[in-house]
C-alpha cells in the first residue's frame, strides 16, 4: 500500500492582516493545517524613536514616548519621567505621584479591555469586543477630561504631571468604578467561561515558568506562567506601597499552567486589582502641588540609569545615558512585546494555523512597542 | 545582594579579566574583558549565591571612540540587578553571543547588530530585525548620515510651512 504524500506549504500572513494587532508579518511553513514553524518578520512600524530622543532633548521627548506604546501611553510617559528624575534626583510631589498612579491604572484597565476584547474577536466572537470597547470608551472620556487626549496622552512631565484633576473629576471616576465592577462579572459570564472559548484557549501555547524567565517574558505573560512577580509589588516605585492589592497568577484551572487561557484570565483578574488600587487612590489623594520645579533647560548630570515600570504589557525598562548636555546621549527601551515576539517562533511548532492567532492575542503583542 | 558585592565576587573569581568596577551613581557597573563575557555570565547564572536567571536588557551604545554593549542582568530568586559592560573598538566590534545562556539575547542582539553594528560571534540567526534587509549603515551610530532616498522614495520633504507660504504668493 502506498503512503499518502503531503507537501510543505509556505504561507504569508500579514503585514496587513486584521488579527495580527498592528503591522506584523509571519512566514508560515505548514503541513496542511499544522505549522512546522511561524517566523515573525517585524520592523514595519520602526520610527527610530530612540534616535529621535537624541535630537529633541529631555522635555521635548515626552510626546514621542506616547508613540512607543499608544495603547498604554501613560506608562511610557511615566517610564521616561522616572528615568529623568532618577538621573537628576528630582522628587515628585505626593499629589503628583497619586495623579500618575490614577491615570496609569485607568490606562491599564483600558489596555486590558482592548486585549481581552480583541482576543474574543480573533477567535471568532465579535460581541465581547463591542462590550469591552464600550467600557473602554468611557475610560477614554475620563482621561480626555483629565489631559485632553484619548490615545497619545502626553499627560506626565519630568517631575510630576501636567495638570491637576479637574473639578468634579474624582466623583465621576469613583462613579465609573462602581459601574465597572459588576460589568466584569457580566463579561465573565458572557465569554470567559463559555465552553467554546475555553476549549479554544486551554492547553494552547503553553509556556513553562522557567522558559518564560529565560525568554525574559514580563507582566501578565509571565504571571500567566505562574510566576508571582509584579514590579509594583516586588520592586516598588511611585506610591504603590501605599495600596493594598493582590498579584493574580495563572492557576491552570482549565488546562496546564501557562496556557493561553491562563494569560487571558490574569488580565481579567488584574482589572479587578486595578479597580481596588483606584478606589484607594481616589479616596486618599493628598492635597498639594502636582509638579516639582524643573528648569526648562533641563540638563541632568552625566551618568546612566535604568528604571523599570510595570506597564500593561509588563516590566518596561528604560536605559538612559546622559552626557551632561540638554540632549540624552542614548535611550533604549526594553518592552514586553519585543520579548514575547521572540518566543513565538518556538511556540508555533506543531500548532494549528488558527491557533497562532489565539496565541498572538493571548501574548497581547502591540506592534509599535516591538518596533519603536 | 548589592550590585557592588556581586562585582567583588566576580573580581575574586576572574581577577584581571574584570577591567573596572565603577561605583557610580545612580547605577554602579562593572567592565569585563570582552573575551571572557560568556564565562562571567555563565558563572553568574550557575552560582547559587547570584543565580542570575534573566537577561533583562541588552543595549549597544556608540561613544564615538568606542562601542559599549551593556548587559542588565536580573535574578528573580534573589531580586538583585547587575550591570555588566564590554568595551569594543569602533572598527568591526565583535563579541561572543549570550544566546546559549539566556534565549532572550537572540532578539536583543539582532537589534544591536541592526542599529549599532556589533557582530555577535556564534549567534544562530544574525539578521537585521527592525531596518529593511538591504539597508546600509547602522542608524544609532553617531556618524550615521541618513540617505536622501531609499529605492526611489525620498526620505526628506519640504517643510509644510514653507509650502503654505508659496501658495500665498
Amino acid at each position: 500500500m502506498s503512503t499518502l504524500h503531503t507537501e510543505e506549504m509556505t504561507l504569508n500572513m500579514g503585514p496587513q492582516h486584521p488579527s495580527t494587532h498592528g503591522v506584523l508579518r509571519f512566514v508560515i511553513r505548514a503541513d496542511g493545517e499544522v505549522m512546522r514553524e511561524a517566523i515573525p518578520d517585524v520592523g514595519y512600524l520602526h520610527r527610530s524613536i530612540e534616535k529621535i530622543a537624541e535630537k529633541v532633548g529631555y522635555h521635548g521627548f515626552m510626546p514621542y514616548t506616547d508613540r512607543v506604546d499608544y495603547v498604554c501611553a501613560m506608562f511610557t510617559n511615566q517610564g521616561w519621567g522616572m528615568a529623568c528624575e532618577k538621573l537628576a534626583k528630582i522628587e515628585v510631589p505626593r499629589r503628583g505621584e497619586y495623579c500618575r498612579v490614577i491615570a496609569a491604572e485607568f490606562n491599564r484597565i483600558a489596555s486590558h479591555l482592548l486585549a481581552v476584547g480583541t482576543m474574543g474577536m480573533d477567535i471568532g466572537a465579535f460581541t465581547p469586543f463591542v462590550h469591552a470597547l464600550r467600557e473602554r470608551e468611557m475610560i477614554n472620556d475620563l482621561i480626555e477630561e483629565l489631559c485632553g487626549a484619548r490615545l497619545t496622552f502626553n499627560y506626565m512631565r519630568i517631575g510630576g504631571v501636567a495638570w491637576d484633576l479637574p473639578p468634579g473629576w474624582r466623583e465621576k471616576a469613583l462613579a465609573y468604578l462602581d459601574h465597572f465592577d459588576p460589568i466584569l462579572d457580566e463579561f465573565n459570564s458572557l465569554i470567559s467561561f463559555n465552553k467554546i472559548f475555553v476549549e479554544r484557549l486551554a492547553n494552547i501555547g503553553v509556556i513553562p515558568a522557567e522558559e518564560a524567565i529565560n525568554y525574559n517574558l514580563v507582566g501578565p505573560n509571565l504571571r500567566g506562567s505562574g510566576v508571582k512577580w509584579d514590579i509594583r509589588k516586588d520592586l516598588p516605585y511611585s506610591v504603590y506601597p501605599d495600596f493594598d492589592f493582590d498579584v493574580p497568577i495563572g492557576q491552570g484551572q482549565w488546562g496546564v499552567v501557562g496556557d493561553s487561557m491562563d494569560r487571558y484570565m490574569v488580565r481579567i483578574l488584574e482589572m479587578k486589582e486595578s479597580v481596588k488600587i483606584l478606589c484607594q487612590a481616589l479616596t486618599r489623594i493628598p492635597s498639594g502641588p502636582v509638579l516639582a520645579k524643573v528648569v526648562r533647560n533641563f540638563k541632568p548630570p552625566a551618568g546612566e540609569c535604568q528604571i523599570r515600570v510595570e506597564s500593561a504589557r509588563g516590566d518596561m525598562g528604560w536605559y538612559v545615558v546622559s552626557d551632561g548636555t540638554g540632549y540624552p546621549w542614548r535611550v533604549h527601551v526594553r518592552t514586553g512585546s519585543f520579548a514575547a515576539m521572540g518566543l513565538i517562533q518556538k511556540l508555533s511548532r506543531g500548532l494549528m494555523i488558527a491557533d497562532l492567532v489565539a496565541l498572538i492575542a493571548s501574548l497581547d503583542v502591540i506592534a509599535p512597542e516591538i518596533d519603536r | 545582594m548589592e550590585p557592588l558585592k556581586i562585582y567583588e565576587r566576580v573580581k575574586e573569581r576572574f581577577g584581571e579579566r574584570v577591567l573596572e568596577i565603577a561605583d557610580k551613581k545612580p547605577d554602579p557597573f562593572c567592565v569585563i574583558d570582552p573575551k571572557s563575557i560568556v564565562e562571567v555570565c555563565q558563572f553568574l547564572h550557575d552560582d547559587p549565591e547570584t543565580s542570575i536567571d534573566a537577561l533583562s536588557n541588552e543595549s549597544g551604545v556608540d561613544y564615538e571612540d568606542r562601542i559599549e554593549v551593556v548587559y542588565h542582568l536580573f535574578s528573580y530568586r534573589h531580586r538583585h540587578t547587575a550591570v555588566l559592560k564590554v568595551k569594543l573598538p569602533r572598527e568591526n566590534p565583535s563579541v561572543a553571543t549570550l544566546e546559549n545562556i539566556w534565549k532572550s539575547a537572540n532578539w536583543m542582539e539582532r537589534e544591536i547588530f541592526d542599529l549599532v553594528g556589533v557582530n555577535f560571534e556564534g549567534h544562530s540567526d544574525l539578521r537585521r530585525i527592525l531596518m529593511p534587509e538591504d539597508w546600509e549603515g547602522h542608524p544609532l551610530r553617531k556618524d550615521f548620515v541618513e540617505p536622501l532616498e531609499y529605492h526611489g522614495i525620498s526620505t526628506v520633504r519640504e517643510s509644510p510651512i514653507i509650502r503654505l507660504d508659496a501658495g500665498k504668493k
